[in-house]
């Protein structure tokens, strides 16, 4: 019944979307400058029944009908309700529709809030917009169907990958796919903008708040993914440059680009084609980004069960989006002539745009390149953390310098008036770079200029920021989010030098030293839970230094449906440290091996990012009370 | 000039799409005859049942190595058990088991039932590093060195033939 209703849905909205872009391209030809409500009305039917088919599926997860292909292969009747749902999007069918939502809801919200701009481009925005959700309606009913039918019908399911059972990977999609998948409104925005001729200033007033909207939800898409990560995996990194986490980072640097260069472009009309490029890429990448998981040509944690058709269609719809993306440009595009101040901010947000697209085309090269000599030359090459560390941290430096500097100056023409506040600034930062040296422990010539230029950033940001409420001019979303982001470099660079990691082979009743530490395996239980059987180590970890005393319980757990075992990590987290341990059984013998790390000032990686964002959020708060 | 960038950027995403579309179709070729002599290729592949990961390098510490590709599902495998349990008192030979797309606790009862040959079990549940081995079916077996060449490589299961040939080779 399920299968019926959300099929018939599917085809319903299909109509619609053909239905509207007949609409809007007739309403096209009218000379007034309103839009018919007909094309408002089935707009909103349009993102309602998409919705319904979505709560259709969930619904079809909540009660376990496996007698559709998709509930059957990813849940289980003994799931908690939570993951049951949460599985809904866990799989390529259901997360597809959630993709789908995404662009449907985005595409009714974008013709309402803009009501001060052009006609035709607000319709030409939504034809572009409605062939998007065509084209993954027709996948979706033709390729990946989640309402497709299985008899007879089994009687239990093939259930959730229990690493995928985890309340932090249960919102990572969803955050992710407003990112990345919000980014196609500024694709058909930047396409009608084009095929229009809409160049104006005004043209950045109906796009910013979606870039921002979407630059937020995929930071903290990124940021969700990165925790589940290190809380599950149970390596005790957060990062760790796999492809699929590039496909991620990939949109974020041209949204990043983006939302700084738009800022030129409203102030002073300039880089309207650069701006329109970094709108085009960003959804071409991310299209690029879930062919590259969707297709199984690449292996990461992240990919979903292979399927080479479904690649061929996805790649199909890539090629399409680009060659029109670069017909269109290549049609209109005028040169422009910019003429720069070397010292004025529109320079120093160019400069912004460069390093962005450095860091972008590293890591695009890094994740794509293993895949070229495959295919050309039949050699297998992975490109790891060493080749990114190697070549994105040492331009983080001058990055973070800039960023400190570039707020500050002026439009059009600036003196460098407080050079002499930014060498103060400078030279506290060395000292206090120094007394971390001298007091705790010394580290790589790198590190020394990553933690300086990060206090920089930190410093300056916060002078701003005294200085601006002394003035009462304060931009408090642009300082949270700039002097964040020197935070979560900071953070990211003492946790790196601070880290301590132990292995060893441990039976019950033994004990461990070294540094400062002692460890003791004080007892193992075997504990049964509904859907899992666990062993529970019991260590008691002393810091000998401050007799500070720890209990970490690691467990081994072995899930029923599917038949696996998973290492769960103990993880004690305070603020100035995290202490991870994991543990594993050895075959045939009493002994478990341990890893103990002491990670430093994790928790304050994650609230930097969370700052970040909370500056993303405040800009947007700001633009729509101005608007 | 700006014809030129223009088919220049065509060409770029063109070559791009045409390299993904490659990667999708891409049969990798299976014939397995080459394999001797060569090196083994480099591998990291999980232990069975413990954290942590079997490489290229490891190999290097036994004197001979048997990789012998199995699983619980497979009738010949079963067939050639008693040959790999025979082969596992050679001094001179470590057997490596790699245990191809099956369900642990299967496999577990498997070597329970019929005894462990192997001093060390990886496994591969997915099937995709054995593909790197030209592993096509199961099971095969590959004879390695400790200079890490493949010196002789055995299709089906292991006969009492290939026994003795093993013993010679490596003695």
């Amino acid at each position: 019944m399920l299968s019926n209703l959300g099929n018939s849905i599917l085809f319903i909205s299909a109509f619609l979307s053909i239905s509207i872009i007949y609409l809007a391209n007739k309403n096209l030809k009218t000379s007034n400058n309103l839009i018919v409500k007909n094309i408002y009305q089935l707009s909103l039917i349009q993102s309602t029944l998409i919705i319904v088919c979505f709560f259709t599926l969930i619904a079809a997860f909540v009660v376990s009908d496996f007698s559709l292909v998709t509930v059957y292969q990813n849940s289980h009747s003994m799931k908690p309700v939570f993951y049951k749902i949460a599985g809904t999007w866990g799989n390529h069918e259901g997360s597809l529709l959630l993709w789908v939502i995404i662009l449907t809801i985005f595409s009714f919200l974008f013709l309402i809030y803009n009501k001060d701009h052009p006609k035709k481009f607000r319709l030409l925005t939504l034809i572009i917009q409605n062939i998007l959700i065509l084209g993954f309606l027709f996948f979706i009913l033709f390729n990946s169907n989640p309402f497709s039918s299985l008899s007879p019908t089994p009687s239990e399911g093939l259930g959730l990958n229990p690493i995928l059972q985890d309340p932090a990977l249960a919102i990572h999609p969803p955050l992710l796919y407003i990112g990345f998948v919000g980014s196609s409104i500024y694709f058909s925005a930047a396409m009608a903008s084009l095929i229009v001729n809409y160049s104006e200033k005004s043209f950045s007033s109906s796009i910013k708040n979606w870039v921002l909207i979407s630059w937020c939800f995929q930071t903290l898409g990124i940021l969700v993914g990165s925790v589940w990560a290190y809380y599950e995996l149970g390596w005790g990194g957060f990062w760790f440059w796999d492809p699929v986490e590039n496909a991620s980072l990939l949109p974020w640097f041209a949204m990043t680009a983006l939302l700084h260069s738009l800022i030129v472009f409203e102030k002073r009309n300039l880089f309207y084609f650069w701006v329109i490029i970094l709108c085009l890429i960003t959804f071409i990448l991310s299209v690029t980004g879930t062919f590259l998981v969707r297709s199984g040509i690449l292996n990461s944690v992240h990919t979903f069960a292979s399927d080479p058709t479904r690649g061929v269609y996805i790649l199909l719809f890539l090629s399409l989006m680009i060659f029109s993306s670069i017909y269109l440009l290549f049609k209109k595009y005028k040169k422009e002539n910019y003429n720069l101040n070397q010292n004025s901010k529109e320079t120093f947000i160019l400069i912004n745009n460069w390093f962005m697209m450095f860091y972008l085309i590293t890591v695009l090269l890094g994740t794509i390149y293993p895949i070229f000599t495959d295919a050309l030359t039949d050699n297998k090459i992975s490109v790891g953390p060493p080749f990114y560390n190697a070549i994105i941290f040492p331009i983080v430096v001058i990055f973070l310098l800039f960023m400190a500097v570039g707020p500050k100056v002026k439009w059009i023409k600036n003196r460098f008036e407080d050079i002499k506040v930014y060498f103060l600034i400078l030279a506290g930062s060395i000292i206090l770079n120094i007394l971390i040296l001298v007091f705790i422990k010394s580290y790589s010539i790198l590190s020394n200029f990553i933690i300086i230029s990060a206090l920089f950033l930190i410093i300056s940001s916060l002078k701003d920021g005294v200085s601006a409420i002394q003035k009462n001019r304060i931009d408090l979303a642009r300082i949270i989010s700039h002097a964040s982001f020197g935070f979560l470099v900071l953070f990211i660079g003492l946790n790196h030098i601070f880290s301590i990691e132990r292995d060893y082979n441990i039976k019950v009743g033994e004990t461990k030293n070294f540094e400062n530490y002692s460890i003791k395996l004080e007892k193992l239980d075997l504990k049964d839970f509904p859907n899992y059987k666990a062993v529970i180590g019991t260590l008691e970890i002393n810091n000998n230094f401050s007799s500070e005393k720890n209990i970490l319980k690691p467990e081994i757990r072995i899930y029923d449906n599917p038949k696996t075992l998973t290492y769960e990590a103990s993880i004690k987290t305070n603020l100035l440290k995290d202490y991870y341990l994991t543990m594993s059984n050895i075959d045939r013998s009493d002994y478990y091996n341990i890893k103990f790390q002491k990670k430093p000032l994790m928790i304050w990686i994650w609230i930097s990012v969370v700052m970040i964002v909370i500056g993303g959020f405040l800009r947007l708060f700001k633009n729509a009370k101005y608007s | 000039m700006r014809n030129t960038v223009k088919i220049i950027i065509f060409v770029i995403f063109f070559f791009i799409i045409g390299v993904f579309y490659i990667s999708l179709t891409r049969e990798t070729n299976y014939n397995t005859s080459s394999l001797i002599n060569k090196e083994v290729p480099q591998f990291k592949i999980a232990y069975f049942d413990k954290n942590g990961f079997y490489t290229k390098q490891d190999l290097i510490k036994n004197n001979y190595t048997l990789i012998n590709f199995w699983a619980s599902w497979c009738g010949p495998c079963r067939i050639e058990h008693p040959i790999l349990m025979k082969l596992s008192a050679e001094n001179n030979l470590k057997i490596l088991g790699i245990n191809f797309k099956d369900k642990k606790e299967l496999a577990g009862k498997f070597l329970k039932d019929l005894g462990n040959p192997y001093s060390f079990l990886l496994k591969d549940i997915e099937g995709k590093q054995s593909v790197s081995f030209g592993i096509y079916g199961i099971p095969e077996s590959l004879l390695i060195n400790n200079e890490n060449i493949i010196i002789k490589k055995f299709v089906g299961p292991l006969s009492l033939d290939n026994y003795k040939e093993i013993k010679e080779m490596i003695n």
